[in-house]
């Protein structure tokens, strides 16, 4: 079971644009709304009221600073949950044959009944993305709410991932790369979709949109010169004033 | 990485316990009867009190038996069937010793390989992840190896071998600690490339995603004791090999000998507190540190 397939038929993912994400950490809330009640055991906290909280979370939200070589720094909101990656090295770690990738969508997930807690597929994943419930002692890790895609209970709207649905930038896309004609693919494609830390050779499916350019700020402000001083000489009292205050030691100018 | 006491003490005593194993196997020494029951009680203490230290760590120990499944992929579970199968052909070559006074040796032979190659795979657990650059070398196997044939060796009582055995052992471990430490540097793995905004200028964690602390940094990202490296370095270097290699050299005594092993044995606990200490995650990155 923990051989990768060579290929999968879909290859769902998805696009996370940082160009447009504000960091409201909603996709974080409803990612561990929807998971704790659904496929698995429940996203547990520990001492979540006390003086160290600490959680089981499948998405988090980090914020990164770059400074480019010139011109100002820039904030940038940055969700990493699984990347289902195509040579995911998560898979092949396990012993048990817990963790597997979907040949028919290419989604990792992991068999919590068949999981050990080892926690070595935690190690092989570069991303963070698998995280071990302290209550559990299972392996946790994003499910791209493979019990939303399909659920015919749901109104096809909600047909896609709870991170994907509740986000209100629209910075999060849901598709099928293996279709070039998917919104997601097409998005990766003009937008020059990167891949996080390529050169450990894990493909990850989900691509991340860099920020756009912003424009630069110009020098030349057509409202400056309704600015500028209009009296130059001060006249009568204020002009008493500033030879008065002038006169001061140490207020002069 | 998080220096979990159960590992540590799972590949410092099974390293042991399996390299005692090897050279009884080769009938080094080839002791029968009771003297014969004394060595394998050991090496059986060390070997299976390793290997069930290891499962406290789990978060389910009652399924380890399904750890057996996935010996075409998996590093770990191809170690549960070696070491097993090592366990038990040794256990019918030391009956055979303990109650006949009876060497089977091929039997022995093939004992004595499935130790090594239960070593082996223990440390390939490791050398496998990229995600650690500094276990991602040949230095780890020939690490791990090392130590088992000389520790082995020394408990064996075979000072022929132990010295040079452990003199190696030494040698691979400097070589480990000197290119390990800029190793993760050099594989060019950066906060640029781990956020993909590397060519947009220098990237610095702003903020982590919570206030409070979480299984990722407890797991992978250890700094704290990185401070006492180099004392520690010292430390299990002296004990670990240069006094048992000091006390070897003296006139035989049991008390040396003794002696030579509680070093020994310190010196590797520490050293593998250090090989987890000091093991830097590439997931770390995204916090902000290495």
């Amino acid at each position: 079971m923990t051989e990768l397939p060579k290929t999968t038929a879909r290859k769902l993912g998805l696009v996370i644009d940082l160009d447009t994400c504000v960091g409201c950490h909603a996709c974080v809330v409803s990612c561990k709304g929807w998971n704790t009640e659904n496929y698995g055991a429940p996203l547990s906290d520990q001492d979540a009221y006390g003086e160290a909280p600490s959680g089981t979370f499948l998405n988090r939200v980090h914020s990164y600073e770059v400074q480019p070589a010139e011109g100002t720094a820039k904030l940038i909101h940055f969700p990493k949950s699984c990347l289902h990656c195509e040579d995911a090295p998560c898979v092949t770690v396990c012993p048990t044959g817990a963790s597997y990738k979907r040949t028919e969508d290419g989604i990792v997930l992991v068999n919590e009944q068949d999981c050990i807690g080892c926690g070595l597929c935690a190690w092989a994943c570069p991303y963070g993305a698998r995280e071990l419930d302290a209550a559990e002692g299972v392996m946790k890790k994003c499910t791209l709410c493979v019990d939303r895609i399909y659920n015919e209970n749901l109104p096809e709207i909600d047909r896609e991932p709870a991170c994907v649905r509740t986000c209100p930038a629209g910075a999060r896309h849901f598709g099928d790369f293996a279709d070039p004609d998917s919104k997601v693919s097409r998005l990766t494609a003009d937008r020059g979709g990167m891949d996080l830390m390529p050169e450990l050779g894990t493909k990850p499916v989900n691509k991340y949109l860099p920020p756009r350019p912003r424009d630069a700020a110009q020098d030349i402000d057509i409202l400056a010169p309704y600015l500028a001083p209009v009296a130059e000489e001060s006249k009568g009292f204020v002009a008493w004033l500033d030879k008065a205050l002038s006169a001061i030691p140490g207020g002069s100018n | 990485m998080h220096p979990a006491p159960s590992v540590i003490l799972f590949t410092t005593f099974s390293g042991l316990g399996f390299g005692l194993l090897f050279w009884l196997g080769i009938g080094m020494p080839g002791p029968t009867g009771w003297v014969a029951f004394t060595f394998f009680a050991i090496a059986y203490l060390m070997a299976v009190g390793g290997l069930l230290a290891s499962t406290f760590h789990l978060g389910h120990p009652e399924r380890a038996i399904k750890a057996f499944s996935q010996w075409k992929t998996s590093w770990l579970s191809r170690e549960a069937w070696v070491s097993v199968a090592a366990l038990l052909v040794m256990v019918v070559y030391g009956a055979g010793l303990v109650f006949w006074g009876q060497a089977t040796v091929p039997l022995g032979l093939i004992g004595a390989a499935l130790s090594l190659l239960t070593v082996a795979t223990t440390s390939m657990i490791y050398t496998q992840l990229k995600t650690v650059p500094r276990w991602n070398h040949w230095s780890t196997p020939a690490l791990f190896l090392s130590l088992s044939l000389g520790g082995g060796a020394l408990l064996a009582g075979q000072v022929r071998f132990a010295l040079p055995l452990l003199s190696v052992a030494a040698t691979v471990q400097i070589i480990a600690w000197m290119t390990g430490d800029g190793r993760f540097r050099g594989r060019g793995t950066d906060i640029g490339t781990a956020t993909g905004l590397g060519t947009l200028g220098r990237v610095k964690a702003f903020e982590p995603p919570h206030t409070g602390t979480n299984y990722l940094l407890r797991e992978f990202v250890h700094v704290v004791g990185r401070r006492h490296s180099m004392k520690l370095r010292l430390l299990s270097l002296l004990l670990g090999y240069g006094l048992p290699i000091l006390l070897l050299m003296l006139p035989f005594s049991h008390i040396y000998a003794g002696l030579a092993v509680v070093a020994h044995v310190a010196g590797i606990l520490a050293s593998r507190w250090l090989f987890f200490a000091e093991a830097e995650h590439v997931v770390g990155l995204y916090y902000g540190r290495q």
